[in-house]
């Protein structure tokens, strides 16, 4: 017993519980009535009007699922598209002998053990009138087959259904994502009168962004059926309405330029359209074959896929995160041009290292000699540490993190699929939430030469690239171009403008520019291998590594000496021609050192598809 | 000894006709209620008949049953325990399923992008349905430590206790647990003697918020809600199911059709028919007769219930067995008036008689404690 002087109250609260009883128990009987009331009304007044209904009238409904919406590039190419699938179905309640039929079914098309347990299957949960599949995926040979022999099988019928298929497999697989079985969840989650006749939903990618756009509404047929169930006539009939279209501002040849460029490496390419913010490639590797969920698909082989330590279900280009490396150091150079802090003519003596203090620590170069006296120019072309480290300390954290944020830093980039990730742009504050620490000096340094904290994703470098190439434009990247009913006219989406990066003196745009353009043309430049002179275009670009293997500060990083999984990752962002910028584009390879080269590919490609087009 | 005050216990518990304690049976050493037990088992054999005859499938019928086992399994060791040890339990079986319930949204979040349904489709149900039983374990626990009826101080405590769950429970969405969860709750304040000025009030309360619970609503359950007034607006959806459903219970008059008879059941015609919508094959083919006997047996588990609940020793057990039997009511009465076209749509399975193991785990627990209440009386005495 909890406390004795509780004693004198057990009475009361014993009488308390019963009158409660005896409230609850006339608002069951009140509840009760008012239920009996309701059963008499429908089993006794109205008996014989609902004999009628049962008895008669039966009315079916059998709902006719929409054709989804198909997917194009911007070329009009289709990336997903709707293909018949026809199965071989059996009304069970026709047939006397289901195991002798399916015997001589199977002399016609090949019929395997588990298709026949799998009708089994089925037949115990579909109802006694419906029409069970006994083989799908049929050949045109068997369709052929058995249609010749159809008046033998009144009790058989080729029945075609429409399902998703992705001609180009892999190399779209994070762009389109796919089409699947509805789960329970989603069962939960959607309104199901839209639903209707159809167990499709889109689970990833543009088919899950744009899944209200492409589903369409689903029709029904009524009709009338006799007592055991059988179709007597169509009462009416209400026609589904197709999806609507959808046109990427993908282009499908230069996806697969960049699909087949990556080679077996793992790393995401981001290409857009400067003009509109349309993606023109987007590409994650390793990947998937989308046509794998289609149907639903098995345990093991998603499981598979989940665990795989490539991580082929990630979306590298907008989920990756990554260290930006060098790539942010024009726009860090551009606040310091714009702040004062060194001037276009500004001579630095890189020794190959920088110390905040005369005998702290070294912040090293990935140059250990250093290089020696240069300008701003220099520092990027070259992609000089000790500079950066430099105006870094000038700068400050919080002036870092102004042009990180500006830049669209940090921030999503809102691109039309979901699960984009933020990346970080870092400051005290950040630390403060999200560690409760103090910032250090040292990590100014560090954010200076794009280490430390700071994460980006390939889209947001695409972004970035871009912006430096408009000199501050901005423009929210897209992969939907236009929408399209039926055979209307396209409806094209609107061009999303941003708040622009401005800065005091508009000329320190060409000194960063310039010096990305040395990048990839002065026999200095980090990027300068990929032999830019030679291209019928002109580009310009910034490299960026990204350490995975912690070096101590007095050893030197060697690749050869390091194992593959350890090697550093290289980005490589670019925008071209530089007179009048058309298309920026972002690249990352994990443990190597080729993304310059996957860029240039891109470049060549979209400049050859252009001039062709001339 | 100075133990005056159990006195009346000894005198209720030796003129209880039903109680077995003298008769030292295997039932009465099992802790198992016979009249409870009885009628229970009654209406889980109405449900294999109802579940065969509605889907025509013998290994379904094999399947509720080997749930049943489970389910009286565990309905037996909650029935071993002494109430006081639920007391002690409660906060600890409240805050790990609210513990679990934040964990699961958070990870149903996160899992947006990624196609982790699986593993959520079995989490998001478990801690909904331990709140069914935490919530008035909670409640009942927060109001008998003190003078009953509770101080506002205690009352908005206990109100703190249901609204967290219920809110939690209904953004996942799940209305029909959380209107579970929330009647279990709301049933222990009542019977802990809430004025009924009170009482009012919250239930005016409630009447006025409707236009404004009719904004969070999600679109589905607006549409259920628009359904039932016009099942035309839906056809092929719970507007169906309620033409439906309505059809087959109507067309059964008073005797029904007979056993396997019932052709809105055997055509497909009635949805969901093992599970949620069952009580329409028993209007269709056992008639108003047959709803009716389901609706006595239902009555004398409720009778009995309220009974252990006037008989039970202390205030705990007397608040936990009103709110659990309150809400075994609420149970069937939103479950067949959805199915008659009273009551939205909404998935509450019927007690005991759905095809389902989540559902009958759940009630035959609940009815377990109430059997524990009633024979670990005698520990009172010693």
């Amino acid at each position: 017993m909890p406390v004795l002087f509780k004693l004198k109250d057990h009475f009361k609260e014993n009488q308390l519980y019963i009158n409660r009883s005896i409230a609850a128990l006339i608002v069951v009987g009140m509840l009760l009535a008012l239920l009996l009331g309701r059963l008499f009304y429908l089993q006794i007044y109205h008996h014989a009007t609902y004999v009628t209904l049962a008895r008669n009238n039966q009315v079916r409904m059998i709902s006719i699922a929409p054709t989804r919406g198909i997917i194009f590039d911007r070329n009009g190419e289709v990336l997903a598209d709707n293909i018949p699938d026809f199965s071989l179905e059996i009304s069970p309640n026709m047939v006397k002998d289901i195991d002798g039929l399916i015997e001589t079914l199977s002399t016609i098309v090949n019929i395997s053990e588990t298709d026949i347990k799998n009708f089994h299957k089925q037949r115990k949960y579909k109802g006694r009138f419906e029409r069970i599949p006994i083989r799908n995926k049929l050949t045109e040979k068997e369709v052929a087959a058995f249609s010749i022999q159809k008046y033998k099988f009144p009790e058989c019928d080729i029945h075609a259904n429409l399902a998703r298929y992705y001609p180009h497999g892999e190399a779209f697989a994070h762009v389109l994502g796919y089409t699947g079985i509805m789960s329970e969840q989603d069962l939960d989650e959607i309104d199901q009168t839209k639903y209707r006749g159809t167990y499709v939903i889109g689970k990833y990618g543009i088919e899950k962004s744009y899944e209200e756009t492409l589903r369409g509404t689903a029709g029904y047929e009524q009709v009338e059926t006799d007592a055991r169930g059988r179709k007597i006539r169509n009462l009416e009939e209400i026609p589904p309405i197709a999806g609507q279209n959808i046109y990427l501002s993908i282009d499908s040849k230069l996806q697969m330029v960049a699909y087949d460029a990556l080679q077996n490496f793992h790393g995401a390419v981001v290409a857009m359209d400067i003009k509109t913010g349309g993606i023109l490639a987007l590409v994650s590797k390793p990947s998937f074959d989308p046509n794998l969920f289609v149907k639903g698909i098995p345990q093991e082989v998603y499981t598979k896929l989940q665990h795989s330590k490539d991580r082929p279900l990630f979306n590298r280009a907008i989920r990756g995160q990554y260290s930006p490396g060098s790539t942010v150091k024009p726009i860090i150079a551009l606040q310091a041009l714009d702040l004062n802090i060194v001037t276009p003519k500004t001579i630095f003596n890189d020794k190959g290292y920088y110390q905040l203090h005369a005998d702290g620590r070294k912040y090293r170069d990935w140059k250990e000699e250093g290089h020696g006296l240069i300008t701003v120019t220099q520092a990027l072309t070259e992609s000089s540490s000790p500079f950066f480290y430099f105006i870094g300390d000038k700068m400050g954290i919080d002036k870092l993190h102004d042009i990180f944020v500006r830049f669209g830093l940090g921030t999503a980039t809102n691109i039309d699929i979901e699960g984009e990730a933020t990346g970080i742009a870092p400051s005290p504050a950040w630390k403060k939430k999200t560690r409760r620490q103090s910032w250090f000096p040292g990590e100014t340094l560090s954010t200076a030469i794009g280490q430390g904290y700071t994460l980006v994703t390939p889209v947001q470098l695409a972004c970035l690239a871009a912006s430096i190439g408009t000199r501050g434009q901005r423009i929210q990247p897209t992969l939907v171009k236009a929408t399209q009913i039926g055979d209307q006219a396209l409806v094209e989406k609107e061009v999303k403008a941003l708040t622009p990066v401005k800065i005091k003196h508009e000329e320190y745009w060409d000194v960063v520019i310039g010096a990305m353009e040395n990048v990839v043309k002065s026999q200095q430049g980090t990027a300068y291998w990929v032999n830019a002179p030679r291209a019928k275009f002109t580009m310009a670009g910034k490299t960026g590594t990204v350490q995975v293997f912690g070096i101590k500060q007095d050893e030197k990083y060697e690749a050869d000496k390091v194992k593959a999984h350890l090697r550093d990752h290289k980005w490589f962002i670019a925008f071209a021609p530089i007179e009048d910028p058309q298309i920026a584009i972002a690249v990352i390879i994990e443990h190597n050192p080729g993304s310059p080269m996957v860029a240039r590919k891109v470049l060549e490609a979209y400049f050859a598809e252009k001039s062709n087009g001339q | 000894m100075d133990n005056n005050h159990i006195v009346p216990f000894k005198q209720i518990y030796n003129n209880d006709p039903s109680n077995a304690l003298h008769r030292n049976s295997l039932i009465t050493k099992l802790h198992i209620d016979l009249p409870m037990f009885s009628c229970m088992f009654l209406c889980f054999l109405i449900g294999l008949i109802l579940i065969y005859s509605a889907k025509l499938e013998f290994h379904l019928v094999q399947k509720q049953f080997i749930n049943f086992l489970v389910a009286g399994v565990l309905m037996l060791i909650v029935a071993q325990a002494k109430p006081r040890a639920y007391r002690a339990w409660a906060p600890a079986l409240y805050f790990s399923s609210l513990a679990i319930l934040v964990l699961v949204l958070i990870i149903g979040d996160i899992s947006k992008g990624a196609q982790r349904w699986l593993d959520l489709g079995l989490l998001r149900f478990q801690p909904a349905e331990l709140m069914k039983l935490a919530v008035p374990l909670m409640v009942a626990r927060t109001l008998d430590e003190h003078i009953l009826p509770p101080s506002p101080k205690l009352l908005l405590l206990s109100l703190l206790y249901i609204t967290v769950p219920v809110v939690l429970i209904a953004i996942q969405p799940d209305l029909g647990t959380a209107i579970l969860v929330a009647s279990t709750g709301i049933f222990v304040l009542f019977f802990a003697g809430i004025s009924w000025k009170l009482i009012i009030s919250l239930a005016t309360l409630c009447v006025a918020s409707t236009p404004v619970l009719w904004f969070v609503l999600r679109d589905y359950q607006r549409k259920r809600i628009l359904t039932l007034l016009n099942p035309e607006l839906d056809p092929l959806g719970s507007g169906y199911h309620i033409i439906q459903s309505k059809i087959a219970i109507g067309s059964g008059g008073f005797f029904g059709k007979g056993w396997l008879n019932g052709t809105q059941s055997h055509l497909e015609f009635l949805p969901e028919r093992a599970t949620d919508f069952i009580f329409a094959v028993l209007g269709e083919e056992f008639g108003l007769l047959g709803v009716v006997i389901l609706l006595m047996l239902y009555m004398m588990i409720m009778l009995r219930g309220l009974y252990i609940g006037m008989r039970a020793p202390d205030t705990f057990s007397r608040l936990l067995s009103g709110s659990l039997i309150m809400t075994f009511f609420v149970y069937l009465f939103v479950n067949i008036g959805m199915v008659n076209g009273i009551l939205p749509v909404v998935g509450i399975p019927l007690p005991l008689v759905s095809y389902g193991g989540t559902s009958l785990v759940t009630v035959m627990i609940g009815l377990g404690m109430l059997m524990s209440i009633h024979t670990h009386r005698t520990l009172v005495r010693k």
